[in-house]
């Protein structure tokens, strides 16, 4: 425990817990199934809306991508959106029918792509006025991060609402903006968005710090 | 707009201090050096309702053992206890204010006592334990408490030098209050001379930073002939309430 050693006002606060990585086990102990152990009780995973939620039911998936273009295979991502009405459901319970907390991962196996099984998020209004296009929080943890990566997905057949949204707005460069928007797919019928993350180098996600 | 997103908007979180944290690229940290961004972060300095809430799992169902190591890997087949020093992890979340953090899923997984994870990719010589599995989780109390019983997992070699060890170490995810907070670490023993010598603890510039990872060793918290007792305190950002909108 630290203790305060001089009279500056922000040495009078603690200081946060350093990071560290993840490490190439972190799906041990948060991705159970991944990394072959038996499941306990209830698990925090990748279906963040069952059959019965409200709103339109989509696949998210995609890959993690290193400065030289390999996939990331250890990687453990955690989403973190709205409901299709645009609202935070901050109780997590796995009997909801939608739950605006999942967890996936990339895994040594294919193609390597995490998953998230959703709605389509809603539009979330600020308190100024003003409205953030829809859009998934991610969090990207593994060996080789040393502090986790945040960024957004955001959609691409929301043109208009992505071109108000105050939080892309503040990316300057419009290519970078870009690298934020998920592909619309159809597969069998089901609609799937895809987002390869790129950790460094061409085309490399945008990461935000908040 | 809803009731559940406005309750947010009157409030912030400290600063996250990006020198204090280790940086994405470390070079003395190999893995690091392909996986860093080379880009600046975008700084969100007004954050939005998206970044002001996070999960709460207070209704998440624990198993009875979640948070005993020594107990929640066994089975019909392996009724054993794991081999190894077994010990007591505890210690209370806070804010940066001291403010105790409840209620928050505290996660942890580590190596065995040999210092082999239980992973399909760890190949190290030291064996697996049948009675062990190195997984555990719960929830901090109302006054941010939290406590694990497990072994001391063993230091390891591992390929980013010649001849590079891990640390006997324990690592820690913990999520408080919102997506602000989250964070993983990695809690350290108190005394172990590798700590000095590991490239991922030298992510770090600051001795003070690598000192808010180790546990200290609290003979008042062991159990007399059962087990030692680890302090681990883990502080996360702090919350401000302010009374004014940004507007």
């Amino acid at each position: 425990m630290q203790q305060p050693n001089s009279v500056s006002c922000s040495e009078l606060m603690l200081r946060e817990t350093a990071s560290q990585t993840a490490g190439p086990y972190v799906h041990i102990g948060l991705a159970l199934h991944v990394a072959g152990l038996p499941k306990r009780d209830e698990e925090l995973w990748n279906q963040m809306a069952r059959p019965e939620a409200e709103g339109e039911h989509i696949e998210v998936i995609g890959k993690v991508i290193d400065g030289n273009g390999d996939p990331v295979r250890d990687a453990l991502l955690e989403a973190w959106q709205a409901d299709a009405h645009g609202e935070y459901q901050p109780e997590y319970d796995q009997h909801k029918p939608f739950n605006s907390f999942g967890r996936t991962a990339t895994t040594a196996e294919g193609d390597s792509e995490w998953s998230l099984i959703t709605v389509k998020p809603g539009a979330v209004g600020l308190s100024n006025g003003r409205v953030m296009a829809p859009h998934i929080n991610l969090a990207i943890f593994a060996r080789g991060i040393n502090i986790h990566l945040q960024t957004r997905l955001y959609f691409e057949d929301e043109a208009e609402a992505n071109a108000a949204c105050p939080v892309l707005n503040a990316v300057e460069s419009t290519t970078r903006r870009q690298t934020l928007v998920a592909k619309r797919e159809e597969v069998d019928g089901k609609v799937r968005y895809r987002l390869d993350i790129r950790l460094q180098g061409e085309g490399e996600t945008v990461f935000f710090d908040f | 707009m809803q009731d559940n997103n406005k309750c947010a908007l009157n409030k912030r979180y400290v600063e996250r201090d990006r020198d204090w944290h280790p940086p994405a690229y470390a070079p003395g940290y190999k893995t690091s050096v392909a996986r860093s961004p080379s880009q600046a972060l975008v700084s969100l300095w007004n954050a939005t309702t998206s970044e002001l809430m996070g999960p709460d799992f207070r209704k998440l169902r624990m198993g009875s053992h979640d948070n005993d190591l020594l107990l929640n890997y066994r089975d019909a087949e392996n009724p054993g206890l794991p081999v190894g020093e077994r010990i007591i992890m505890f210690g209370r979340v806070l804010d940066q204010f001291g403010k105790p953090v409840p209620h928050t899923l505290v996660e942890m997984w580590q190596a065995n006592a040999g210092g082999r994870y239980r992973h399909k990719k760890d190949v190290y010589l030291a064996p697996l334990d049948p009675n062990f599995g190195g997984v555990g989780r719960c929830l901090t109390d109302e006054d941010g408490w939290y406590r694990f019983r497990t072994i001391k997992p063993g230091p390891y070699p591992w390929g980013n030098g010649i001849n590079t060890w891990r640390p006997a170490h324990i690592h820690v995810s913990v999520m408080g209050p919102s997506i602000s907070t989250r964070l993983i670490t990695q809690m350290y023993f108190e005394g172990d001379p590798l700590i000095p010598l590991c490239p991922i603890v030298q992510t770090l510039n600051d001795q003070e930073a690598v000192d808010t990872m180790i546990a200290r060793l609290d003979m008042a918290r062991s159990r007399p002939m059962d087990s030692l007792a680890y302090r681990f305190d883990i502080v996360v950002r702090g919350e401000l309430q302010t009374y004014f909108e940004n507007q």
